[in-house]
């Protein structure tokens, strides 16, 4: 196994961690005003999301242009066009969770250790519920 | 406040560059949910147990360095145990089922128009308008 392997998903995480404090996303209050588009909306998110959809654009034109990634790992395929139910049912049950408490899955472990200890039950929650996904696999 | 969008905009576009370079270099798209489930399940396919364990490190090691450093917002819960229990389960249990959150669908998938992206994005966002709404008709959250 390369070093390229190893160092590289460290350093994704940690500028992913980085930039999901830095832009706010780890306050769960930021996300939430966001989403409430019926009170005191906050917009952050939609900039977040916009500028990282944007930069990401240009990685998978980048992309486009290789057949293999640095690691000599395949480059994914075309996505898939298979739009089921689980997609949909996922995905509300998913919204309807982050709307809530106003965490997704990567704020939510960015905040593992600078959240207050209450935070942990939510974490807890999360990765039962990302267990319990077997039983209906 | 001016400067939120300002900070939104930089740290997005650092979400975009550390989803790129984790295409570019280890050929996979950066998504959260199924690379923290990963940890916890060893013999999920995909990404080795190894790698997605050191993405998980990154990500919840450089947060806390940072605000150990004074940066950054916080991160405080502002719904109860009760909600925190529910809320969890559905983003643990729906991200899963989804395949996908907010970084794999709509970070990596909506940049390239993937369908499923784009469709599950359009779903997650509008049932989270629907869960803050739940959330203050229940009294759970402001």
């Amino acid at each position: 196994m390369s070093g390229l392997r190893l160092v590289l998903p460290l350093l994704v995480g940690a500028l992913f961690g980085a930039a999901l404090l830095l832009s706010g996303m780890t306050d769960p209050a930021k996300v939430r005003g966001f989403l409430d588009v019926f009170g005191a909306w906050d917009p952050t998110l939609a900039f977040v999301m916009g500028g990282a959809v944007a930069v990401m654009a240009v990685g998978w034109r980048v992309a486009g242009r290789f057949t293999r990634a640095a690691t000599g790992e395949p480059l994914p395929g075309r996505p898939e066009t298979r739009i089921d139910s689980r997609l949909f049912l996922g995905s509300a049950m998913f919204g309807l969770g982050w709307g809530i408490a106003g965490y997704c899955p990567g704020p939510a472990a960015a905040s593992a250790l600078i959240a207050p200890w209450p935070f942990l039950i939510f974490l807890a929650a999360m990765l039962a519920g990302m267990a319990a996904v077997r039983l209906v696999r | 406040m001016p400067t939120d969008w300002i900070l939104g905009l930089i740290g997005g576009a650092l979400i975009g560059l550390a989803a790129a370079v984790f295409l570019l270099g280890m050929g996979r798209i950066m998504g959260a949910s199924g690379l923290i489930a990963g940890v916890i399940d060893p013999g999920a396919r995909g990404t080795p147990w190894l790698e997605r364990a050191l993405f998980v490190l990154g990500l919840v090691g450089m947060p806390a360095l940072l605000v150990a450093l004074g940066a950054g917002h916080g991160s405080a819960p502002v719904v109860g145990w009760p909600a925190l229990v529910v809320a969890g389960l559905l983003v643990g249990f729906g991200s899963r089922l989804a395949n996908g959150c907010t970084s794999g669908h709509g970070v990596g998938g909506v940049s390239r128009l993937a369908p499923r992206g784009i469709a599950a994005t359009a779903t997650y966002m509008g049932f989270g308008v629907v869960g803050v709404l739940v959330a203050r008709l229940l009294g759970l959250a402001p």
